[in-house]
């Protein structure tokens, strides 16, 4: 049981506090820092998808008036650590994915580089490329792990024999697409070297983390590296982990010295340098007595990872945590594939793997002639069906009954296909959402009070436009009981107390006991009245209650669908969403993130697909007319609310993190509202209108 | 972006005669397709000749009916103009539905005319294209076709052309009128784009120095209703899957003219002359404009990725013919 936290500026919604910055365009951003006579960096990319690069001519490029230097596998200096293959930038003349970084190449400005880049001639000799994802592939292999640190595969019990003892089966498989993550943000860095000293203006999801990568590569202390990034325009899992156009930055301006290098990525080149989420193949089997209850569950999930850096997704482990069924088990096998790095996509694991097995139990719930919601609520488990741990607290069956009388489900007719409104057929759907509470130990705090009589709070946590700015000095105002307007907080910059990465919806709960263990610290030393300079810092503490409880937010959306009779055109005019995620911190920025993740969601159910071009193992619609992202039109109603939830063990907020669970659930709640109104059971994301046309 | 000069034309003579004398120059309205390109490597003229600010930006009623549309009219304020939003739907209807609010206050007439295809593999300079490289191959065969052509194309190329405006416009009879090296002349709209054949690289039927002054929308018949109805595969901001442009007059229950045009099937806006053949002098019933429709699509050619296309423009034509006749289904 943690101690927790009084709630009085928790729970309100004072005004964003990196707002004005934002809505003023004075908020800088990792191209925007005033840096003295920059260089401007500009990438030269592989054009196939493995090869050899036997030969690099940069003679047009660097005659041309302006340019400063041309980096290749030639002459870049050495690195002192390549075991990251995606960060040995233009360590090696192999070439390993399509888009792989050749050369880069600096000039006085992006125009002159970028012109200078198309002038470089890369000789590849090309090598046959395997860049073909199937479940049938015999070279399919189980990663030691899956992200998160989970098992690869699970087993209870004995899922034939759950499947015998069934009254109805379902066994189907289910795909979801290869996305992109596509923050507004382009990836962006500003490199600059005094002496032996490097800062990076970066757009990053963690200081800290993008610190320790780049001084490990570089072989520098970590002390040696300063990284600012005070905001960051979106970064869904693409600026968690570091990539290669910040190692590239960083030789660049130690090529040319006194010389600031920025470099900021194309959307182009984000299809190729900055991860993806894996697409998947699910098999899932559902066995179903006739009430409906679970007899078996089964999962075997394939996704792929590049050749040179394994990134298994986790598709398969949030069935380990739905639902009760005495028979389970789940598996993930990775297809090796000359591709650019997969890496984090908002709810990696939790967002593909929340698709198959939720349309498959509303398959489940056709077939036992029952109501999807109460499918559900019937297949609740006691505790958490493989750990056996209870749950610290477990609220889906509130969200499923109060998403379905806020939607109005009640009365729904389940015959599918047969509603129809001016040329529109009506369907409804539901899924249920999940996503871990992760705790990432790590993160310190400083508490300082000010001359002026205020508390600076300083933590190196990153706003990714998320609302750290805010939320976090809620949490500092009462730890410290104090008004919001004496709280000073300053993130995103390593000069600060460590933090650790804003990933898997942790920050709030990984930063949030931080900064409360520095505030009770704080008090302790200092009482309630200190001097000014006072100042004291304090780690998050371990959560304590992490291996006694199973630890979950959850939720239940709620889909509208029409498609249209002459051409299956799909819309989706209302979505709905209830989530249990323990205390919200601030309801303004929560509602914003899950009306968001609920987006991204529905972005996926019926837009987002990277198009792979197998013969040249790149994706061909690698920019925002071609992949397609829902727009304001596709998304005209969201709502999201969410049940009171006490929960005394995750963390002195009781919070449970929001940032992902609102994509969790939604593209298959959007399936089964489609198949409601069709009677078209779609199992390939994403749902376009081919799929309807008749 | 490589090097080019720029320059602002004075007036249509010395822009055309800018234009004539053997170096690449494009000329620059809005920009919105142009600079794009040029970003991408895509189209790399010498010089850019500027005729934004020539006096090409009214639009005027034609003696005898119709509207004169300047070139460098704004899509956005075509759209708004009352006698277009009155007299010819199907053109307010299509140019709303194309490229965003903030594109379609930069892009004008000509240039929307003149906006080249947006094949993926045609806008990246690493794969092969004969529209962009004459003889170096189509990526787009074997590729991702789902927005390519089912209508017109050729083994050389299988692209579409993008705009809306041009379909609505290729329904309304349009005229563009065009000030070449040789004086003027007037084009009709639907021979003003060409089909591939062995010569994709050549969008259309101008020279390099014609400039496009005007589009002329001659009048509608009293009694016709237009409309422009566009399938995509997302509510905005999308090129067209399938889009038909259909003017409909309809006396005591009989097709009395009809004009179809389709977009995203073809290399040009596809004026369907077989369907509208088929329903003149016919009963306006769902029958009939089913029949129409399938006879103009007899001939087309799906390919790996769009055979959707040829339901889905069936689907199409019918309902919008059915909703200019007035009929729910």
């Amino acid at each position: 049981m943690t101690d927790l936290v009084r709630p009085r500026v928790l729970g309100t919604t004072p005004r964003r506090v990196d707002g004005p910055a934002k809505v003023t365009g004075t908020a800088r951003y990792a191209g925007d820092q005033p840096v003295t006579s920059p260089a401007f960096a500009w990438l030269v990319q592989a054009e196939v998808a493995r090869g050899v690069l036997t030969s690099i001519d940069v003679g047009r490029a660097e005659a041309l008036d302006g340019v400063l230097t041309v980096l290749t596998p030639d002459n870049a200096p050495r690195l002192a650590d390549t075991d990251d293959a995606e960060l040995a930038a233009l360590q090696s003349h192999d070439v390993d994915f399509r888009g792989q970084v050749l050369a880069v190449v600096v000039a006085r400005t992006p125009e002159i580089a970028r012109h200078a880049a198309s002038l470089v001639r890369a000789e590849v000799g090309q090598r046959p490329h395997d860049v073909h994802l199937s479940a049938d592939r015999a070279d399919l292999y189980a990663p030691e792990q899956v992200n998160g640190g989970f098992e690869t595969d699970t087993a209870r019990g004995d899922v034939a024999e759950g499947l015998e003892r069934a009254a109805h089966e379902v066994d189907q498989t289910y795909t979801t697409a290869w996305y992109h993550n596509n923050p507004m943000e382009p990836h962006t860095t500003t490199a600059l070297w005094s002496d032996d000293d490097l800062v990076l203006y970066e757009s990053t999801q963690g200081v800290h983390t993008t610190r320790e990568a780049v001084a490990s590569t570089l072989g520098l202390p970590p002390g040696r590296v300063h990284v600012v990034s005070p905001h960051v325009g979106g970064g869904f899992g693409s600026k968690g982990t570091p990539h290669v156009h910040t190692i590239l930055a960083a030789l660049a301006a130690r090529s040319l010295p006194g010389t600031p290098v920025k470099l900021a990525l194309t959307r182009q080149q984000m299809f190729s340098l900055v991860g993806y989420r894996t697409p998947t193949i699910q098999r899932v089997r559902l066995g179903g007595a006739a009430d409906g209850r679970l007899t078996a569950i089964a999962v075997d999930a394939v996704g792929q990872t590049s050749r040179i850096k394994e990134f298994a997704e986790q598709t398969a482990v949030p069935s380990r945590t739905m639902y009760a069924a005495p028979h389970r088990r789940t598996t993930h096998r990775l297809a090796a594939l000359d591709v650019p790095v997969p890496s984090w996509m908002r709810a990696p694991g939790e967002c593909p793997g929340m698709f198959g097995p939720e349309v498959a139990l509303d398959e489940l719930a056709v077939a036992c002639g029952l109501d999807p919601v109460e499918l559900r609520i019937r297949n609740e488990p006691e505790v958490e069906p493989e750990s056996g741990k209870p749950f610290s607290t477990r609220n889906l069956t509130a969200c499923l009954r109060e998403g379905a009388r806020r939607f109005g489900w009640a009365h729904r007719d389940p015959a599918p296909g047969v509603r129809e409104e001016a040329g529109w057929l009506v369907g409804t759907g539901v899924a249920a959402s999940t996503y871990p509470v992760n705790h990432t130990p790590g993160s310190q705090a400083t508490i300082g009070f000010t001359a002026a009589g205020r508390y600076r709070v300083e933590i190196g946590a990153a706003d990714l436009g998320t609302g750290t700015w805010t939320s976090l000095a809620q949490i500092a105002a009462d730890a410290l009981g104090v008004d919001f307007a004496d709280v000073e907080l300053r993130i995103g910059d390593t000069k600060l107390p460590k933090a650790t990465v804003a990933g898997g919806s942790s920050g709030i709960t990984s930063w949030g006991s931080a900064v409360v263990a520095a505030a009770r610290a704080f008090r302790e030393e200092f009482g309630d009245r200190p001097a000014g300079g006072d100042e004291t810092t304090a780690s998050a503490p371990a959560a304590p209650d992490s291996d006694k409880w199973a630890m979950h937010a959850f939720g239940a959306q709620f889909a509208e669908v029409r498609v249209h009779v002459d051409t299956g055109e799909v819309r989706v005019p209302r979505l709905l969403g209830v989530f249990a995620v323990g205390r919200v911190v601030n309801p303004r920025l929560a509602r914003s993130q899950l009306v968001g993740g609920m987006t991204m969601g529905l972005s996926m159910a019926l837009h987002e697909h990277s198009l792979l071009d197998e013969r040249s193992g790149h994706v061909v619609n690698h920019d925002f007319a071609d992949y397609h992202i829902a727009t304001n039109a596709d998304v005209p109603s969201v709502e999201a609310y969410w049940v009171d939830e006490h929960d005394p063990h995750t963390n002195p907020m009781g919070t449970k993190g929001v940032g992902e669970i609102g994509i969790v659930g939604t593209a298959a709640a959007i399936v089964n509202a489609a198949h409601h109104a069709t009677g078209v059971r779609v199992r390939d994301l994403p749902v376009t209108l081919d799929h309807f046309l008749s | 972006m490589i090097p080019f000069d720029y320059r602002r034309a004075v007036d249509v003579e010395s822009a055309v005669a800018e234009a004539g004398g053997g170096t690449a120059v494009a000329f620059l309205a809005g920009g919105t397709n142009l600079v794009d390109r040029m970003k991408l490597g895509v189209t790399a003229p010498e010089v850019l000749v500027d005729i934004s600010r020539l006096p090409l930006d009214g639009v005027e009623r034609l003696p005898g009916g119709g509207l004169r549309v300047g070139a460098t009219v704004r899509n956005s304020d075509l759209a708004a103009h009352p006698v277009v939003r009155r007299d010819y739907p199907v053109l307010s209807r299509a140019l709303l539905s194309g490229a965003s609010g903030q594109l379609r206050n930069l892009a004008t007439t000509g240039g929307n005319l003149l906006q080249r295809t947006r094949c993926a593999y045609f806008q990246d300079l690493s794969t092969p294209c004969n529209k962009r490289v004459p003889g170096s191959g189509c990526s787009a065969i074997g590729g991702h076709t789902r927005q390519h052509a089912i209508l017109g194309a050729s083994p050389e190329c299988v692209a579409v052309h993008p705009s809306d405006m041009a379909v609505a416009m290729a329904a309304l009879d349009a005229e563009v009128l065009v000030h070449g090296p040789g004086g003027q002349r007037t084009v009709a709209l639907v021979e003003l784009h060409r089909l591939p054949g062995d010569e994709p690289h050549r969008d259309t039927v101008l020279a390099p120095a014609d400039l496009i002054t005007a589009v002329d929308l001659p009048p509608l018949p009293a009694g016709a209703r237009s409309l422009y109805r566009k399938v995509r595969d997302r509510a905005s901001y999308a090129f067209a899957l399938v889009s038909v442009a259909a003017v409909l007059d309809i006396a005591d229950g009989t097709v009395r003219d009809v004009r179809i045009a389709l977009g995203g099937v073809a290399h040009k806006p596809w004026r369907a002359r077989r369907a509208e053949d088929a329903l003149r002098g016919r009963p306006a019933t769902e029958a009939a404009f089913r029949e129409a429709a399938e006879a103009e699509l007899a001939e087309a050619e799906p390919l790996s990725g769009n055979a959707f296309k040829i339901p889905l423009a069936r689907n199409t034509i019918v309902s919008a013919l059915r909703e200019l006749a007035g009929e729910r289904r």
